[in-house]
């Protein structure tokens, strides 16, 4: 009936070879089935954004995509920012602003600003400041993280 | 918080989708979609389907064209392909103006507009742009096709006149006239949050004044709908404060109002006043 399914996912360039129920969630694949713990589950319905992976260039919610839809597509978790000892502009904007206190919604902050930055290099500070209101932080405040991420875009846009 | 186990179905044609529906909707089988509702329901295990048939991969379903004077929005078109306007005269900027009060940004690249209709949450902002926009639904199923006037599609709390082995094949709505008018307003509490109520008003200036005045309001009863008392209070006059008073104050009284443990019928119906207020206003900012 719900049997396992042979499938590939491909994290950060790498191949996760696994076999999954149809009702694995996303989240859940990557972190018990590929080992990758750096994406986060908080609230498991939609709300938190902890869980926030980019597919096929989307910044998406894991735990709301099953892992089988997933199959084949590119994801980049938060494991895939630096460049070996390089931090990515985003994650050294974080240390620099104080855009983190426990750091658990951190990973999916990243997830969410690089991915629509990626997408939008030129998106306004309006628009900025309501996509950040996908995610909830319950310490650092929303205030630091909100710096962070534009000073983040401001050497993005530069970089590019 | 995990959903139950069942049966994933992966169709490639519409046809193929159809024909698995037929079979599995008297099993409980459901249609997936974007999942960011479905999902959700799955985990909390409000809901639990035997078989989905995930309609991700169903070719041609990602249509999104203007053809005869309509726009045609597939099955598969997700609540970001309105981010940037999909045509260039009033209707593609007023769904860009509404599509950003739907969720966040993350569930608007999976979310489908035709799941939102199906799913027929009150406070819908895709139900309340169908209903007062008198979109067509078109309801596919194996062998058969219909369109359904959005007015009979809502028919009550998450209820709708889809039949369980019919899929919400494409949603269509006529081009708004050049210089249609147009303003959109929602209360909610935090900013991604469902409406605790909306309005949606479109009209057209003739000869200085008001006319074929729409005005709809959602999250208030328990289908989104055209409000006549509040268009009737538009039609004739000049577009101005008193005006928009007078048809916010019509669609408050006009209303049988939803009441929840929060919301008293009362406080409903201040709301609606402003809404719609508010979006009238916004209409000739
Ligand atoms: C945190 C959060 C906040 C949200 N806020 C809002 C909001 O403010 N406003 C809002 O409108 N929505 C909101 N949503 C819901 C979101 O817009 C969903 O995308 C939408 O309600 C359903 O679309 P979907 O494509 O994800 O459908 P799914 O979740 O896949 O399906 C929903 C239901 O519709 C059925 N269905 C889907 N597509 C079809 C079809 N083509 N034919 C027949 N049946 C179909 C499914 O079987 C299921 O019963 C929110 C969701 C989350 C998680
Ligand atoms: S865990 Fe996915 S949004 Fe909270
Ligand atoms: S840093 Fe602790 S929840 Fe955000």
């Amino acid at each position: 009936m719900s049997e396992k399914t042979p499938i590939t996912l491909k994290i950060n360039g790498r191949d996760h070879k696994i076999a999954v129920e149809p009702r694995r969630t996303l989240a859940d694949a990557i972190r018990e089935d590929c080992g990758q713990t750096g994406t986060h589950i908080g609230c498991e319905h939609g709300v938190c954004g902890a869980c926030t992976v980019i597919v096929n260039g989307e910044p998406v919610r894991s735990c709301l995509m099953f892992a089988a839809q997933a199959d084949g597509k590119a994801i980049r978790t938060v494991e895939g920012l630096a460049k070996g000892n390089e931090l990515h502009p985003m994650q050294r904007a974080f240390m620099d602003h104080h855009g983190l206190q426990c750091g658990f919604c951190t990973p999916g902050f990243l997830m969410l600003a690089v991915g629509v930055l990626e997408r939008e290099p030129q998106i306004s500070d309006d628009d900025l400041l309501d996509v950040l209101s996908s995610n909830l932080c319950r310490c650092t405040g929303y205030q630091n993280i909100i710096k962070a991420v534009r000073a983040a875009a401001a050497e993005m846009r530069g970089a590019s | 918080m995990k959903p139950a186990p069942f049966v994933r179905h992966t169709p490639r044609t519409l046809d193929e989708a159809l024909a698995i529906l037929a079979e599995v909707a008297p099993q409980d089988g459901r249609v997936l979609a974007g999942g960011q509702s479905l999902v959700p329901i799955m985990a909390f295990r409000m809901a639990r389907p035997a078989h989905l048939v995930d309609i991700n991969e169903v070719a041609g379903l990602d249509k999104l064209i203007v053809e005869n004077g309509m726009l045609i929005v597939g099955a598969r078109v997700r609540h970001g392909a309105f981010h940037k306007p999909v045509e260039p005269g009033p209707l593609g900027a007023l769904l860009a103006s509404v599509v950003h009060n739907i969720a966040h940004y993350p569930i608007r690249m999976r979310g489908t507009m035709c799941g939102s209709l199906a799913h027929a949450d009150p406070s819908s902002e895709w139900c309340l742009t169908a209903a007062t926009l008198d979109a067509e639904l078109v309801a596919r199923r194996k062998g058969g096709e219909r369109i359904i006037p959005a007015r009979d599609f809502f028919e009550g709390l998450m209820s709708t006149a889809l039949k369980e082995d019919e899929l919400l094949a494409e949603a269509r709505y006529m081009l708004l006239p050049a210089g249609t008018k147009f303003g959109f307003n929602e209360f909610s509490r935090r900013a991604g949050d469902f409406a605790m109520s909306a309005a949606l008003a479109t009209y057209r200036i003739v000869d200085g004044r008001i006319a074929d005045a729409r005005v709809g309001v959602g999250g208030a009863e328990a289908s989104p709908r055209r409000i006549p008392e509040a268009e009737a209070a538009l039609n004739g006059q000049m577009p101005g404060d008193a005006a928009f008073r007078a048809a916010a104050e019509a669609a408050s009284a006009a209303i049988d109002p939803l009441e929840d443990i929060q919301t008293t019928g009362e406080y409903r119906r201040d709301l609606v006043r402003a809404v719609v207020r508010r979006a009238l206003e916004a209409s000739v900012k």
